[in-house]
């Protein structure tokens, strides 16, 4: 039987009275970059948050390459939340280490080979650099572990071009072929070459589903038309 | 090579395009090795799984050859590289007309008006 990177049975979640996951059925395979796409409250970050551990589901279940959501779980996930949770004060050098205390498969060679290439001091504190900096830091993190299942949420929002392409450029360079990525955003133009499959998510369901070059070649439309044109006949977008 | 890439048609087609391009262009030339996966995705900022594909097609019609761990070079067999000429120019010479005829003009008109270039070509 395929073991999945991430496979989900009737997950749902609900914050008092708004339903923000409601009874998703998925099953991501391993060895791809899987676009999760919808517009804003549609329920990206919320999956991606089960999917880390970082909360509960209300009902329903999930499994990260088999494993349920636990401390085995934890050791496959690498996660880059949408906000960032270090302390802007730290020196880039001490959340290296943070990263090598926490992770055995943290590659310290190559995330100081990556910062190095960047121009960023590792003596710098966090606070000193400029957003598109920050953000980059944070991801070089990330995809420095040797993880099974990256977990990006809104990995390029709020930064120049340059820094997208730079942040795109290191998803697809660095990670290990086997691993399967999860890339949540609502920039499509700007992920959608990355991507091997999609999924469109809305009001916690998965309205669409496919292989990104597969839908290309049916519709004749890219990923961004067509998330347009699903998204036009839906209230509340 | 030329890395632009269209919504409207799969991005492995577009790849297999692009190295046809170069290769007929002279940027990849027969015998050569062609970049490896990791470079030509790093370098088109594509997924590295639409170029294995993209280059694995090409591996099927003949036109790259699998050298094992060594990588892929562009094949030095003339039948499969003229076919390949052939073909891209034929499809060229078809996307031209289908353009032409949106205007109503059939290829012989079409023709005549590439001809009418290169004369001016010629005058100047």
């Amino acid at each position: 039987m395929e073991t999945y990177a991430l496979q989900t049975q009737g997950l749902t979640m609900r914050y008092h009275s708004t339903l923000a996951l409601d009874g998703l059925d998925l099953a991501l395979p391993q060895g791809k970059i899987i676009g999760l796409l919808g517009p804003n409250g549609s329920g990206k970050t919320t999956l991606i948050k089960l999917a880390a551990g970082l909360l509960t589901p209300t009902a329903g279940s999930l499994t990260v390459c088999g494993q349920p959501i636990g401390t085995e779980s934890k050791v496959l996930v690498s996660y880059l939340p949408d906000r960032t949770y270090f302390s802007r004060q730290q020196k880039i050098r001490e959340l290296m280490d943070i990263f090598q205390d926490f992770y055995p498969d943290f590659d310290r060679v190559r995330a100081e080979q990556m910062l190095a290439a960047l121009g960023i001091s590792q003596e710098a504190r966090l606070k000193q650099l400029s957003k598109g900096n920050q953000e980059k830091v944070q991801l070089v993190l990330v995809m420095s572990r040797r993880a099974r299942l990256y977990l990006l949420d809104e990995p390029i929002g709020g930064v120049d071009p340059a820094a997208r392409d730079y942040i795109l450029n290191t998803i697809i360079t660095n990670y290990d072929p086997s691993a399967t990525v999860v890339i949540s955003t609502h920039l499509i133009a700007d992920v959608e070459r990355v991507l091997d499959e999609f999924l469109f998510l809305y009001q916690g369901k998965v309205v669409r589903q496919g292989i990104a070059d597969e839908v290309r070649g049916e519709t004749g439309k890219s990923l961004d038309e067509l998330f347009r044109e699903v998204f036009k006949c839906l209230p509340n977008c | 090579m030329n890395w632009k890439f269209t919504g409207d048609r799969p991005v492995y087609q577009q790849i297999m395009a692009a190295i046809r391009g170069a290769i007929l262009k002279g940027e990849l030339s027969p015998g050569k090795k062609v970049p490896s996966v990791r470079e030509l995705a790093a370098e088109a900022q594509v997924n590295p799984n639409t170029v294995q594909r993209a280059l694995t097609e090409l591996e099927r019609e003949g036109l790259l050859v699998s050298g094992g761990t060594s990588g892929r070079t562009v094949t030095q067999d003339q039948n499969i590289l003229s076919a390949m000429r052939e073909e891209t120019l034929h499809e060229l010479a078809r996307a031209c007309a289908e353009q032409f005829m949106v205007f109503g003009l059939t290829p012989r008109q079409a023709a005549q008006l590439l001809l009418a270039l290169e004369e001016e070509k010629e005058e100047s």
